[in-house]
């Protein structure tokens, strides 16, 4: 049987129906990463022979009598800022181009008891800097809907594997969007959990009040399969909440008849592409088809969502950043006579330019003079921002938009002009600076033949409700389209 | 508040970057490119506002804490497993000469 | 220096006691000492990608007793502070520390210090107080090792077992005017961290460690002169000996038309000197924000009450309450409540014996030799307080005389025999018996015919010998005052 391009619970039917086993899956999709990704550029390692042997183990078992488990054979692709034990972990930085961690992120932790695959790291920006995975010291990332295209950043390979079928489902980190934007740019579901749903331990950190991690699946049901599997308290993340981990799963059946889907008119302004704006509001007309109620709301500080969002996460970067000095691990310079001159040349032959840009304006910020004016000052934005949504949510019970003012854009389109690149990240900052969770489900195609994300926005820890809504849309408008590949 | 060269250079020195002439020159433009973006923030009266340093939304988290029992750690040999240049158990760094 | 007395110097102490958890602050590795390097760490204290921190209980609860014991309010929220610098041996590139909303604040202790003469012997005690700005955690760094290895002239060695073991950095205000003041400080920092049991306070394994600002000013003046910070300072005398050079230094440096520089100096025990480690100039800028990876430390009252509840009598008022309730003198206070468990010591002998002077007596001069001969704690050796008490009690009834008591002491230091026991076994009662006594010195008297003779002819030294004699007659067990009367009364009569 065909069991390339199948779901979770497809691939689950297959095993029990005994259709295929799960080293046949492991093998087809490892032939697949093999003809496909030397276009794409989505893997930065294939896990190959660990991958087969672990197939071979879970048919063992399987054999033996033992049940499914929830993610039992199913090939997860991570992205290679999540620590895995005994695999090389680059953060796509030749600063830590030889890494292999002593450990498991808790997320990977919990796919691997789960019964996943782990069948290799994706590609991503550098330290998941950026949105369009063009900051990869190790190559670009090609769009599998556009070989001349951005997938989106940062976690590029992610989107772009699993829009191509190189695994089933991945994980992505979410600081600003990484996961929503290559989800949207590449036709594919993406979820940022609530801040503090699931354990960052193991995510190698960007901005730490910002990141979390998510998964990037071809389903809504998907993504609530894998969330149920990773999210919950880790006693290794004094940040991950005890809130309780509701079946997710079974949370998706039910009506969304008389839900609040709130539009706030700034995310429908100036900037935003009409192609995008027309698709995204058929989308929400069709909620109101649904039986969802639409109402206005106003988010009104989105304008400096962008600002506050740069200075706090290049701020808590330029410090997260610092462990990065050729002492422990990782690229040491060659040659240097005196340990400050180790120091300044590993780091600046280690990290890329926007690491490096992002570094300067982090410690700009926070340094002696300026920390009131800009880090401060950005803080207690942040509270305004959070302040919005709270408004916003006592009078709609999701808040809904476009992922992206634009579809994927050109490689090299944007490289030369930082700022601009920032911009990609509008709509999808917001939920990072104010915790809450987000997802982005493909709703249409360009008319150039490109994907274009809608993006829901719920309270804290609701993302049931999230699911739920974003399910009863995919069931009834079903995204049918694949990358011409 | 325009940035200049002088103050890029004081920032590298701060975050132990060592760049070059070039990257110096494109840092002081891009840089102050941002700044200047960012500050529109100073458009908002944030007199009475608190600062949201912690993005965690649990009110008392007693549970974040843990107990005072050792576990397994690493070792020495694992521990040095990535170093790039280990020596009799230790990591091994150019020597450091106290600056002034 | 004629000037000096012009002069007075104003000091502040930075002090930072290591907790004596068994875990390290933010990871479960183990704080031991003298491990093989880097045997204890783990991805957090090695500052691994994706390794995150989490608060160890008992730290914080250490933490409040150090800081109620020192008199600060603990504030019921604290946050986490990121301090941003490199150094090799910090493995993050940041310390976990806390900055503008520390743990607690507002100490203040009040405590006996005295100046010194040249051979270090206290001139007049006084009370003073000194306030406490604030006393918050953080982690400790790993160790550089700059010496002693094979290619030390071009390379550093760096290992992390210390790496995130707790520390409380204790930060007064600048109330000491001298560095015996600091000196006497210091000392009882040490000593109220050991009795509410948080720190093992020894200097030389570092986990107590301190710098000091110091500055000197013209005596009525109420400015603040510029200060130099010290770093290094890593005994009691190292202390006082840097800070004194310190201040003369810069009263010299004043005095012949110079400025002192703001900047950080180390001591150098070797030349007895400080000398300059880094200008203002090249002051660090440590970019403190919070740390987005602990929440903020929310502590309720009835916690921190009930850590008051728990906490014991402080040094400062058992000793003050030895020397009112037991007449003891500030010398004979102070080493007896120099650490709880002697001064519990102390007191059980007390409560059996009854008589504080006689006991301290026998615990300063007799059990403390002993013991300081055997390289052991007095409290820890095999002579309990009830057996010292038992000891004591057998003088005072006159059952063993005070010289023999000594030698029935050291037996028991030994065999950790009650006294009782070896005074019956060995024959050591007191020889009490005026008639059994008046035959033994009849019997000397007669064997120094001579003597006698030249006693009574005015050579009263002679005495003494007599007694000698009877004593070693009696192998030491005659009641010597029973044998003084008898002697001046035979010797009289004849």
């Amino acid at each position: 049987m065909e069991i390339i391009g199948l779901t979770i619970d497809r691939l689950h039917e297959a095993l029990r129906a005994g259709a295929t086993s799960v080293t046949e899956v492991c093998q087809r999709t490892l032939e697949r990463i093999e003809a496909l990704d030397p276009q794409l550029g989505a893997f930065l390692t294939v896990n190959r022979d660990e991958a087969l042997r672990r197939a071979e183990e879970l048919d063992r078992d399987l054999a033996r009598g033992e049940p499914l488990r929830p993610l039992t054979g199913v090939p997860v692709a991570i992205k290679d800022n999540i620590c895995t034990k005994g695999l090389r972990t680059t953060c796509a930085s030749k600063i830590l181009h030889n890494f292999i961690p002593p450990y498991n992120a808790t997320a990977v932790e919990r796919l691997l008891e789960a019964g996943a695959i782990l069948i290799g790291k994706t590609n991503c920006d550098e330290f998941a800097m950026g949105s369009s995975n063009e900051n990869s010291a190790f190559g670009i990332v090609r769009n599998p809907w556009d070989a001349e295209r951005v997938p989106g950043g940062s976690s590029g390979g992610s989107g772009a594997a699993v829009a191509a079928d190189l695994c089933v489902v991945a994980l992505g980190s979410d600081t600003g969007g990484s996961v929503r934007l290559p989800a949207a740019f590449c036709g594919v579901v993406g979820l940022k959990p609530t801040y503090g749903r699931v354990s960052r331990y193991g995510l190698v950190a960007y901005g730490s009040s910002l990141d979390q991690i998510g998964p990037i699946t071809k389903t809504v049901a998907d993504a609530a399969r894998v969330l149920r599997v990773i999210a919950g308290r880790d006693p290794r993340d004094s940040t991950s909440s005890n809130h309780p981990v509701p079946d997710y799963l079974a949370a998706l059946d039910g009506e969304i008849k008389g839900v609040r889907l709130g539009v706030p008119r700034e995310y429908f302004g100036p900037g935003l592409d009409e192609e995008v704006r027309a698709v995204v509001w058929q989308a929400i007309h069709r909620f109101a088809d649904l039986g969802a109620e639409i109402v206005d709301v106003r988010l009104p500080h989105t304008e400096y969502a962008i600002a506050c969002y740069y200075i706090i996460a290049t701020a808590e970067a330029s410090s997260n950043l610092a462990r990065y000095d050729g002492v422990r691990y990782g690229y040491r310079a060659q040659g240097a006579t005196t340990l400050r001159e180790m120091y300044r040349r590993t780091r600046n032959e280690g990290f890329g330019a926007e690491v490096k840009r992002r570094i300067m304006l982090g410690t700009y910020v926070l340094s002696a003079g300026y920390y009131d004016a800009y880090y401060l000052k950005a803080l207690k934005v942040r509270t305004l921002i959070e302040r919005d949504f709270r408004e916003a949510f006592a009078r709609c019970d999701l808040i809904v938009g476009p992922t992206s003012p634009t579809v994927a854009f050109r490689l090299g389109e944007k490289t030369e002009d930082p700022l601009a690149m920032y911009l990609s990240d509008i709509y999808t900052i917001m939920a990072n600076l104010a915790g809450i969770p987000a997802i982005s489900i493909p709703v249409g195609l360009s008319r150039e033949g490109l994907p274009i994300g809608l993006q829901l926005h719920a309270r804290h820890f609701e993302e049931a409700t999230l699911l739920r809504a974003a399910h009863a849309y995919e069931r009834a408008f079903p995204f049918s389209h694949k990358p011409p590949l | 508040m325009p940035i200049t060269k002088r103050e890029v250079e004081k920032i590298a020195e701060l975050a132990h970057l060592e760049l070059t002439e070039e990257e110096k020159e494109q840092f002081t433009v891009q840089l102050a490119a941002i700044i200047a973006y960012v500050e529109k923030l100073n458009e908002l009266d944030t007199t009475d506002v608190p600062p949201m340093a912690h993005a965690g939304r649990d009110e008392r988290a007693d549970y974040a804490q843990r107990d005072d029992v050792v576990g397994e750690g690493l070792g020495s040999e694992l521990a040095l497993a990535n170093a790039p240049d280990p020596a009799r158990g230790y990591f091994r760094v150019p020597k450091v000469i106290e600056e002034g | 220096m004629a000037k000096r007395e012009e002069y007075e110097a104003v000091i502040g102490l930075e002090i930072h006691a290591q907790l004596k958890t068994r875990s390290k602050i933010f990871c479960s590795c183990s704080t031991q000492f003298g491990d093989a390097p880097n045997q204890n760490t783990c991805p957090v204290c090695l500052g691994l990608p994706g390794a995150l921190p989490v608060l160890n209980r008992e730290a914080v609860r250490m933490a409040a007793k150090a800081a109620l014991a020192l008199g600060c309010r603990i504030n019921r929220v604290s946050v986490f502070s990121r301090k941003n610098y490199f150094y090799p041996d910090l493995p993050k590139g940041y310390q976990i520390s806390q900055y503008d909303q520390p743990f607690s604040e507002h100490g203040e202790v009040e405590i006996d210090t005295a100046e010194r003469d040249e051979r270090g012997r206290p001139l007049a005690w006084r009370r003073k107080r000194f306030r406490i700005r604030r006393l918050h955690l953080e982690e400790d760094a790993g160790k550089s090792i700059h010496d002693g290895m094979p290619d030390s002239d071009r390379a550093s060695y760096i290992e992390f077992n210390r790496s995130g073991v707790p520390l409380i950095e204790i930060v007064s205000e600048p109330d000491f005017r001298s560095s015996w003041e600091a000196y006497d400080y210091m000392q009882y920092l040490r000593q109220a961290l050991q009795y509410v049991d948080v720190c093992e306070g020894n200097m030389e394994e570092g986990n107590l460690r301190c710098d000091a600002n110091v500055s000197v000013r013209r005596r009525g003046t109420a400015t603040l002169g510029t200060k130099v910070e010290l770093k290094n300072l890593n005994s009691f005398r190292f202390l006082q000996r840097a800070l004194e050079y310190e201040i003369n230094r810069q009263i010299e440096v004043l005095e012949t038309g110079g400025e002192i520089v703001q900047e950080t100096r180390l001591w150098s025990e070797a030349e007895g000197r400080t000398y300059v480690m880094r200008s203002k100039e090249e002051a660090h800028d440590y970019r403190y924000f919070p740390e987005p990876d602990l929440p903020p430390l929310v502590v309720s009252e009835e916690w921190i009450e009930e850590i008051r509840r728990e906490l014991p009598e402080l040094p400062n008022h058992r000793k003050w309450r030895f020397m009112e309730q037991y007449g003891l003198s500030i010398e004979d206070a102070a080493t007896l409540t120099s650490t709880r468990a002697l001064a519990d010591y102390y007191e059980s002998v007390v409560r059996e014996t009854g008589d504080p002077r006689t006991s301290a007596n026998w615990i300063l001069s007799e059990l403390m030799g002993l013991a300081k001969a055997a390289g052991i704690e007095p409290f820890a050796s095999p002579v309990t307080p009830t057996k010292l008490a038992g000891l004591i009690r057998l003088i005072a009834e006159g059952t063993i005389s005070g010289k023999i008591a000594k030698t029935v002491l050291e037996e028991m230091f030994r065999t950790g025999q009650p006294a009782e026991t070896i005074v019956r076994e060995r024959g050591l009662v007191q020889i009490t018996d005026a008639a059994h006594l008046e035959a033994v010195i009849r019997r000397v008297l007669e064997a120094n015919a001579a003597y006698v003779e030249q006693y009574r002819a005015g050579k009263e030294k002679l005495f003494g010998y007599f007694v000698g004699q009877v004593m070693r007659e009696t192998q030491g067990r005659a009641n010597p005052q029973l044998v003084n009367d008898l002697l001046r009364k035979l010797l009289m009569g004849g």
